[in-house]
């Protein structure tokens, strides 16, 4: 049997083990879910009405995108948790000794994760809807939009595997976080225009593949004016592609010279 | 060098850092014997499973397990071996059931045979009730046997049980080493570790005394006992205060000093020294009075006293990370 049939059925053994644990986790149910509808709420209702967002017919248009950008893009951070602690329950250990495919247990993470991501997707696109945001495209760049947002879902997945392989505990994942990426994904323009930041961190904003992620969201699912056809759609798949292919190489690298 | 060794290590090293865990171990197990790596917490224990496992290279050194080298044909080993960490290695969110399943399909059994095969285990590890239940709601036992019934889902030829019962309570330990003892009895050959001298005593054919990352000592349970001498004499005085006379009294029939804890007096015993009647005979002349006095066989505690200059309890306390 050859053995890219055994690491497409090792992966698929492993997604399915994900998916069976996700309503056993009520806690994380509520991290992928109830956990970004608070922060939509935030941004809309408490600093919504001192953000100026010229162009847009609400702030909700303008924030949805950015914040499905962050949620979708931070929610891996589970997976750095739940690698962490398959190492420290000795899993991985026990996966290693198997004859199986040393990409499964990630490639088998990251599969799974598509599905949390969609299923964060329609929560926060529900919420939303009900606070005033509204698609202003066509069905099929809507659903251009959706998958550009899982793809960059199951790159994350992979840089998540890799940060919670390197530190092997919940804590040090916790910090890699929430001091590196969370705040890179507001150093960006998913919650206000670039052009209002101080020099410096505009640049940084303007550069940041998340603001490119974000940019190629609202073209997809607003257009308009303020939303224009730029390069933006096609950098993002350059963007995801490229981090996928970097963090599931060292992920993979990383996994097979795991000390346990 | 055997040629029916199913495990067999040669000069195995491994460092962390500058932490030597592993110094030159030789390791042999012939074909269906159970072999026994004894030694306190952070002796190297577990390092020395994961290279044979192939969880990890070693630094130098080499090793095969049923007959293939645990770096070069690893892949082909991992379908080999069963290995039962020191950590149970259950998924909590998954039933003991579909633990169980997931095991056989990784080992790339058909669903059908993973299903039938998780059943077997369930009914032969007792779990068949708990089967349906998350292995989080399980008690450290069951969890214990979960683990090893999922390292024998492909009834593999060496099994490798790091610390199988560490952590259990008597009964529970009591049922395990009478499955691992049911699995030898199959034709299983097995290398366990463990810090109970009387775990190794029970179930090992062989036994390598382990200690800071060098085997300082192997052979039988008998043969480990009897490098430690003979025959010892245990008492105990009625005043603490003649241990001085007591000693002085003994010194003719002891081998070596005795070793005296409050009121007990443990000294190893000349060959042909003529035992307890002489000893109570010489402590009576010497008006030494004694509570209680006998003659033992040298347990394991003794030997591991003897080779590492130190208690195996004493020796056990230094933290220990998860694999
Ligand atoms: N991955 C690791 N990184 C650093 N040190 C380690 C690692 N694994 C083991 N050690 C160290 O190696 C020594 C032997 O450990 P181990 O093999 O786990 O001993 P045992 O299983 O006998 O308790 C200990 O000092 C331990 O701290
Ligand atoms: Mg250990």
């Amino acid at each position: 049997m050859s053995s890219l049939r055994w690491t497409v059925s090792d992966t698929l053994v492993l997604a399915m083990r994900q998916l069976r644990r996700i309503p056993r986790q009520p806690d994380l149910l509520i991290g992928y879910t109830i956990q970004p509808v608070m922060f939509v709420l935030l941004f809309r209702y408490v600093f919504g009405g001192a953000i100026a967002t010229p162009g847009f017919d609400n702030y909700a248009s303008y924030l949805m995108p950015g914040i499905i950008v962050q949620s979708i893009a931070f929610g891996g951070f589970v997976t750095a948790l739940a690698i962490a602690d398959d190492m420290n329950k000795g899993l991985i250990g026990r996966f290693r000794s198997l004859p199986m495919s040393r990409i499964a247990v990630l490639s088998g993470r990251a599969f799974a994760d598509i599905a949390l991501n969609a299923l964060q997707l329609v929560v926060l696109i529900g919420i939303g809807l009900v606070v005033g945001f509204g698609f202003g495209t066509d069905v099929l760049k809507v659903l251009l939009g959706i998958l550009l947002l899982l793809g960059l879902g199951f790159a994350f997945s992979w840089v998540f595997c890799l940060i919670g392989l390197l530190s092997g505990s919940a804590e040090t994942s916790n910090a890699i976080g929430f001091t590196v990426i969370f705040p890179l994904t507001f150093a960006s323009g998913a919650f206000v225009q670039p052009s209002t930041m101080p020099d410096g961190l505009r640049q940084f904003a303007e550069a940041n593949p998340f603001t490119t992620l974000v940019d190629a969201t609202r073209h997809l699912w607003i257009g308009g004016e303020a939303a224009p056809a730029n390069s933006d759609v096609w950098m993002s798949i350059v963007w995801i592609v490229a981090i996928t292919v970097v963090a599931s190489f060292l992920a993979v690298r990383r996994y097979r010279s795991l000390a346990g | 060098m055997s040629t029916d060794a199913v495990i067999e290590a040669r000069g195995l090293r491994r460092s962390f850092g500058d932490v030597h865990a592993l110094q030159g171990v030789d390791l042999v197990a012939p074909a269906g014997s159970v072999l026994g790596v004894l030694g306190p917490n952070g002796a190297g224990k577990t390092t020395a499973v994961r290279i044979l496992t192939t969880l990890l290279p070693p630094d130098g050194g080499s090793a095969t397990v049923a007959g293939l080298d645990v770096v070069k044909d690893a892949q082909e080993l991992r379908s080999k071996i069963g290995l039962a960490g020191q950590y149970a290695a259950v998924d909590e969110y998954l039933t003991g059931k579909e633990n169980l399943e997931m095991v056989g399909r990784l080992y790339h059994l058909s669903p059908a045979e993973s299903r039938s095969r998780a059943k077997e285990l369930l009914e032969e590890f007792d779990l068949v009730d708990a089967g349906g239940r998350t292995a989080g709601t399980y008690s450290g036992g069951m969890r214990r046997r979960l683990d090893l019934a999922a390292a024998l889902v492909m009834r593999p030829p060496v099994l490798f049980l790091d610390e199988p019962t560490t952590g259990l309570d008597p009964r529970s330990r009591n049922s395990l080493w009478q499955t691992i003892e049911d699995r030898v009895a199959d034709g299983t050959t097995v290398l366990l570790t463990t810090q109970y001298l009387e775990e190794a005593d029970r179930l090992a054919d062989r036994i390598a005394v382990i200690d800071h990352g060098q085997v300082i000592a192997e052979g039988t349970s008998d043969e480990l006992k009897a490098k430690v001498g003979g025959e010892r004499l245990d008492l105990v005085l009625e005043d603490e205060a003649q241990a001085a006379a007591a000693t002085e009294a003994l010194a003719p029939l002891a081998d070596g000093e005795p070793a005296v804890d409050g009121a007990s007096l443990s000294t190893p015993l000349r060959q042909g020294s003529g035992g307890v009647v002489a000893a109570v005979r010489r402590l009576d002349d010497a008006g030494v009075g004694v509570t209680d006095i006998a003659v033992r066989r040298p347990t394991l505690d003794d030997a591991f006293l003897t080779l590492t200059g130190r208690p195996a309890e004493e020796a056990s306390t230094d933290g220990e990370e998860p694999a």
